[in-house]
């Protein structure tokens, strides 16, 4: 019996580890790459870590391209995006969950349906529209599209309606208005699906790639990931550059993770959300 | 305060919930709204909380008319069957929630929460979750947060089904001490007719959106107007003998046995009828008797014993005293108390 589990578990260890180097390798290539100079990441065979952490890619990087002011970009595209989304995905859930409204079902199933069609659908009228507001290379650009989320409403609304009715009539009895009953009571309630709503976000909005790319020509509004796309061609084919640059990307990110983590795995595995 | 209700009405759709109910009820009295499920009484509830609409009718709080007034402005509490405490607040902040809404100054609300919490004994526990509470504990935090705001009037919708058997005593005897210190007028619901009984000053009983009867418990008990009432009313229930009258005698509709009793008398021969009998008003008897049954077994009871008898092919339980041989036949006289003759189609009493 023990022997025998002892087996399972071995596999399953291994299976899982396998996985694991899979997902880790590419993150530490790109770390330590980041520190190698030009001989050691084209060695072969290749290194695993460089002779000595030197820092002169990194500040090549940021010297060369305006990685700072991509960095400032990038903040303030997504606080303001994952702030507004939030804030309309709230106030949207509420209605489709407490208010009584004519046409309230009809609405919503045609706002679900929307969400069959592909992104890459909606990025023409989108890009139309942006042209014609006149806000091509600038951050609005960036944050307007993404203002709002039907898939972030739905999954809030379901949060919302499963409040049993109860509270909603003992906050009535005691004087509540809709407005305070949201944010006093289902806002609160709802605090770990919203957190894990806006850690998804924040991470979609921080490595939104395409858009920005058709948006933005000039770095004035140019966020991280498309600005490391920038530093790529312009820059060349210097692969510890590269790293480097990669590395003060994603970094944000994989301290947020490192923080959030037990939000975004709880938010995934029992809301069924996905990134 | 007192409450009078004039024929109040509310219909779902086609389905009437509450039929033209008349009723009122006097200030600090702790009244039941009692009947079995679907009877409306939880749409009365709400409907004087103002979370439900009449549909036609008046209800007015003094000589206020409430009808279309807004719950927030009525000054009721209300308790919910499933409490409907906020799970993310503390006791403290729950109770203090009502108060908040109405702006009152932090340190004053905080001052009558615990306040309130001391009354409903729950002042241990105010900086707990409700998921870290007992069922009891919770319903205490309940009872606090429709109190704190010193409510006209306290309502409870089937305050005690989901307790467990021992503390749905225990907290019956507290929602009738808390509500004799506090004197708020209250109305409670509840299918349990031993809970009504016990605890209410006075009993409001439905049966299908309609009242059926209005007065303390014991002259519900002891003077029924229909067969609902008596039926309803009363553990273990009334014994109905089915049959007929004729010559001033009950015979059972298969002619199996005979009941001789001057309530016959009263009811009118040609009807099919129900002559009803409480458990507690049989007794045996030597000479003068109403009519003979037939002991099959009997339950100790400690004082008396609750026994099984055949009156004919009916079989009916009565309280008989201990060591009654069974498997024997007796003579069973009825007392005053107890006894009562019914329409067995309309419920209408005769006797």
């Amino acid at each position: 019996m023990k022997a025998k589990n002892f087996v399972k578990y071995a596999l399953l260890y291994l299976i899982l580890g396998i996985g694991a180097v899979f997902m880790i390798f590419p993150f530490f290539w790109m770390i330590t790459g980041g520190f190698k100079t030009s001989q050691e990441i084209s060695a072969f065979p290749p290194l695993l870590f460089p002779s000595h952490f030197n820092l002169k890619n990194f500040e090549f990087a940021l010297e060369t391209a305006p990685f700072a002011k991509y960095f400032a970009n990038s903040v303030i595209v997504t606080i303001s995006s994952v702030t507004l989304s939030t804030l309309t995905t709230i106030l949207a859930a509420f209605a489709f969950s407490r208010l009584d409204f004519k046409g309230r079902d009809t609405i919503f199933a045609l706002l679900l349906a929307l969400m069959m069609v592909p992104f890459e659908m909606i990025v023409i009228t989108n890009y139309r529209t942006i042209i014609n507001m006149g806000l091509l290379n600038t951050r609005l650009a960036l944050i307007i599209p993404f203002t709002s989320s039907i898939f972030y409403t739905y999954i809030l609304r379901n949060f919302f309606v499963s409040i049993p009715d109860s509270l909603y009539k003992s906050a009535k009895i005691d004087g509540c208005s809709n407005w305070q009953y949201l944010w006093k009571v289902m806002v609160p309630m709802a605090r770990p699906s919203l957190v894990t709503i806006i850690l998804l976000n924040g991470i979609a909005a921080w490595n939104s790639f395409f858009w920005p790319m058709l948006v933005t020509n000039t770095s004035a509004a140019r966020t991280l990931p498309f600005g490391l796309y920038a530093f790529m061609t312009e820059g060349g084919a210097r692969n510890e550059y590269m790293m480097a640059a990669a590395t003060i990307v994603v970094l944000p990110m994989m301290i947020l993770f490192l923080f959030a983590r037990k939000y975004i795995v709880t938010g995934v595995s029992k809301g069924g959300l996905k990134g | 305060m007192k409450i009078t209700i004039e024929g109040l009405t509310k219909k779902f759709g086609e389905v009437v919930a509450v039929r033209d109910f008349d009723a009122v009820i006097e200030k600090g009295q702790l009244v039941c709204l009692l009947g079995p499920s679907g009877c409306g009484k939880s749409t009365m509830l709400y409907m004087l909380a103002g979370t439900e609409a009449a549909t036609s009718g008046k209800i007015y709080f003094d000589d206020e008319d409430v009808t279309y007034m807004a719950p927030e402005d009525r000054g009721v509490g209300l308790v919910f069957q499933n409490y409907a405490l906020y799970p993310h607040m503390t006791v403290l902040q729950n109770i203090c929630f009502p108060l908040e809404i109405q702006k009152v100054p932090k340190a004053e609300r905080i001052k009558r929460a615990k306040e309130i919490a001391k009354l409903v004994q729950i002042d241990e526990y105010l900086h707990r979750k409700p998921s870290q509470l007992s069922g009891g504990q919770q319903q205490r935090v309940a009872i606090a947060r429709a109190l704190v705001k010193k409510p006209r009037l306290l309502l409870l919708d089937e305050p005690l089904s989901n307790l467990d058997a021992r503390l749905r005593l225990v907290m019956r005897e507290e929602i009738r001490r808390i509500q004799q210190e506090t004197k708020v007028t209250t109305i409670f619901v509840t299918h349990d007719q031993e809970e009504a009984m016990s605890i209410s000053d006075s009993i409001l009983l439905m049966k299908d959106g309609e009242e059926q009867q209005s007065d303390a418990p014991q002259v519900l008990y002891d003077n029924p107007i229909n067969a609902f009432t008596a039926n309803f009313l009363g553990v273990p229930a009334i014994n109905n003998i089915y049959g007929y009258v004729k010559d001033g005698k009950f015979h059972t509709h298969d002619n199996s046995a005979i009941i001789e009793h001057e309530a016959c008398k009263k009811a009118p021969e040609g009807r099919k009828l129900a002559f009803a009998i409480r458990p507690e008003s049989v007794e045996l008897s030597d000479v003068k008797a109403n009519f003979k049954a037939y002991l099959v077994h009997t339950y100790a009871m400690g004082k008396e014993e609750l026994s099984y008898m055949n009156v004919g092919t009916t079989e009916i339980r009565g309280y008989l005293p201990n060591g009654t041989e069974v498997d024997k036949e007796y003579n069973i006289r009825l007392k005053d108390k107890g006894v009562f003759i019914f329409d067995e189609e309309t419920g209408e009493r005769y006797a």
